[in-house]
């Protein structure tokens, strides 16, 4: 009788362009050194990266649906984190 | 026996092994035991067939020096009969199981990385700059294939025993690997090829270890088959070769 | 490379106001263009046909593996060879981004598989037929893949974002296979009369099971999206040299489209049903190979658990 299936990984990877890990997707893998093996034969057959991460998808922390409002909406009222909320004169150049 | 026909047999020793494996895997395309391994297995014949085209160009090269034309890659694949393929033994061996694919990997890839690194220092550079291309993918078969070794023999009882009997029944194809001949040994003096004696011993040691890992026993067995590298083969070759062919010698001349 | 018949489901059956607040939200969400995301609310009826559909897409991939996967020993050049292992080893990648995407909602792999493999699950009909000269391999490529990315495009704005991402990624890498297998026809036309029957040969099988592709004509869209491929098709073939195998085909000055012939119904629902000429051994084959797989997984399952307690012992 068969065991269960071999656990899902979350598959992060770093391109060439010096970007942060970007999540590209998921995989099966029975342990840790497999799953990264795995994620270079499946996600760069393209040349897409230099760096992976694996992370068990039952290892990850989620922010839940019912959290948007609370977690992310205060983010918009404090418009001045962004550069945008100081106009400035068109004369000034280079800021 | 010039220089250049020593190398041009050579070089095709070199192509027909990784060119025989690749079609091997090839044969697994569609069928591994989980998809993530398909993947993986066609990376490494991909990989395989990619080498096997560089030393068939470089082959024809080195033909043309001697013959009236070099071949091209397809006429030294398609148009050569088994007693012309100068493969290890080993590399034609069937598929199987998949015990006895990864114990075929394994024993071809240690010993396919501990040659190229030979011959990344060969004072042919054509031979040299191939070499480095493709020890840089062979270190990453060798540690997949070393992998599953472990992974079957210190599995379960069952991929225990699959791969042990793989271990042992693939045993009388490595000798092969280390047995220079008239060709391998003038153009080893000559910093061309690689003293392949020299090569025993830590493949030795490389599959030892990780077979100690596996939990599985390194085969003691001292009688071993030869004559791949002299074009005299294991009946497998002959219908390896029949399915790989057919097409371009039933329409002899036409372009793909 | 390939979904037949797909859509999401998310279609709007109720007014807004007959909506309870959830779902009021979910399908606003839909209609703002907004991906809905595995674990947001979404109606019972449009997780199961996502699941369905997805997983109908990702055995597709798998399956259609085979019926190229039949020529790479034979591929009749080195390169082609490569090439060929290189595009349905893509096809295993595709397989794998759906299946991953029907997993977000809660299913496991290993029983979509299971489904398919019991005949409960269905996969694109048209990899039930065989492959039987070179030519299929051009043929499949120019026609089926051709075929495919017009089905797909439209699903990489699916409302589902893992479906959306992995048919991102899917579209993009499935960029190169319709012109290698129509590169393979320009070659074998323009090579000896053998290669060149051989072609037309390959066009008289698939043409028409490519037509299926797009589905019954009971919705408009297929019906659009198959004019459209027909009228890219036919100059594509008449470049090659090659004809049609529709004595009906003509273009229609007037609607500013190729009329073609009635399509055989009767076909496609016999294939569906299983009646095919590959049917059996497709499943026959996926089957065999998953089941001479089960104790290479599970090898690795119990060295990994072996691994886990001799580490927790250690510490």
């Amino acid at each position: 009788m068969e065991r269960s299936e071999w656990p899902l990984w979350e598959i992060f990877i770093r391109s060439q362009h010096g970007l942060a890990h970007k999540h590209v997707g998921s995989l099966h893998a029975p342990d840790p050194e497999m799953a990264i093996k795995n994620a270079r034969d499946v996600y760069t057959r393209r040349n897409e990266g230099v760096s992976i991460w694996a992370v068990r998808s039952a290892d990850v922390t989620a922010t839940a649906p019912g959290e948007k409002g609370p977690l992310f909406e205060p983010a918009n009222s404090k418009i001045y984190r962004h550069p945008t909320f100081f106009p400035m004169p068109d004369e000034v150049k280079h800021i | 026996m010039t220089e250049d026909r020593r190398v041009f047999d050579y070089l095709l020793r070199l192509a027909d092994s990784d060119l025989v494996l690749a079609q091997r895997l090839g044969e697994w395309v569609g069928h591994g035991p989980v998809l993530e391994e398909d993947i993986a297995l066609t990376n490494v014949g991909l990989d395989l067939l990619g080498q096997a085209r560089l030393w068939f160009a470089y082959a024809g090269e080195v033909e043309a020096r001697f013959a009236e034309a070099g071949r091209s890659e397809d006429a030294l694949a398609f148009l050569r009969d088994s007693g012309e393929f100068r493969n290890l033994l080993l590399v034609e061996q069937p598929n199987g199981n998949y015990a006895d694919t990864m114990a075929r990997q394994f024993y071809f890839d240690v010993w396919h990385q501990l040659l190229l690194v030979k011959l990344a220092h060969s004072r042919d550079p054509r031979i040299a700059e191939i070499a480095v291309k493709a020890e840089k993918e062979v270190v990453y078969h060798a540690e997949r294939s070393a992998d599953w070794i472990i992974r079957l023999g210190d599995g379960t009882d069952e991929s225990h025993a699959r791969i042990q009997a793989a271990i042992d029944d693939l045993w009388m194809y490595t000798g092969e690997m280390f047995d220079p001949d008239e060709i391998d040994t003038p153009l080893a003096e000559e910093g061309i090829g690689c003293d392949l004696r020299a090569l025993e011993p830590a493949w030795r040691e490389a599959v030892g270890s990780v077979l100690d890992e596996a939990t599985l026993t390194l085969p003691g067995g001292t009688w071993m088959q030869r004559g791949g590298k002299k074009g005299v083969h294991t009946e497998h070759l002959g219908h390896m070769l029949a399915t790989m062919q057919w097409l371009p010698r039933t329409y002899r001349g036409a372009e793909w | 490379m390939y979904a037949q018949m797909v859509d999401t489901g998310a279609n709007k059956l109720r007014a807004l106001e007959d909506m309870g607040p959830e779902e009021r939200a979910f399908q606003e969400r839909v209609d703002a263009d907004v991906k809905i995301e595995p674990k947001d609310w979404m109606p019972e009826a449009y997780r199961k046909t996502l699941i369905r559909q997805i997983s109908q897409h990702a055995h597709s991939e798998i399956v259609g593996m085979l019926p190229e996967g039949n020529w790479i020993t034979r591929a009749p050049s080195l390169k082609r060879k490569a090439i060929l292992m290189a595009k349905v080893q893509d096809e295993a990648g595709h397989g794998l981004y759906l299946y991953a995407a029907a997993e977000t909602l809660g299913v496991s792999r290993d029983q979509l598989v299971a489904d398919l493999h019991a005949g409960k699950a269905k996969y694109s009909s048209i990899f039930n037929y065989p492959t039987l000269t070179w030519a299929d391999i051009g043929a499949i490529g120019w026609l089926v893949d051709g075929a495919a990315i017009m089905n797909q495009i439209p699903l990489c704005r699916c409302s589902f974002g893992p479906y959306s991402r992995a048919m991102i990624r899917v579209c993009k890498e499935e960029s190169f296979h319709q012109r290698q297998g129509f590169d393979i026809m320009m070659t074998l036309c323009r090579g000896s009369a053998e290669q060149k029957a051989m072609a037309q040969d390959a066009l008289n099988r698939w043409w028409w099971p490519s037509l299926m592709m797009f589905g019954p004509p009971d919705a408009v869209s297929n019906d659009e999206l198959r004019q459209r491929f027909v009228d890219q098709t036919v100059p594509q073939a008449d470049y090659l040299g090659i004809t049609m195998p529709d004595p009906e085909l003509k273009w229609n000055a007037e609607r500013g489209h190729y009329d073609f012939g009635p399509i055989d119904w009767d076909e496609l629902y016999n294939v569906v049903k299983g009646n095919g000429p590959c049917n059996r051994d497709r499943l026959q084959t996926r089957v065999k190979a998953w089941e001479e797989g089960a104790w290479v997984r599970e090898a690795a399952l119990a060295y990994a658990e072996k691994r886990a307690a001799r580490a927790q012992k250690a510490a």
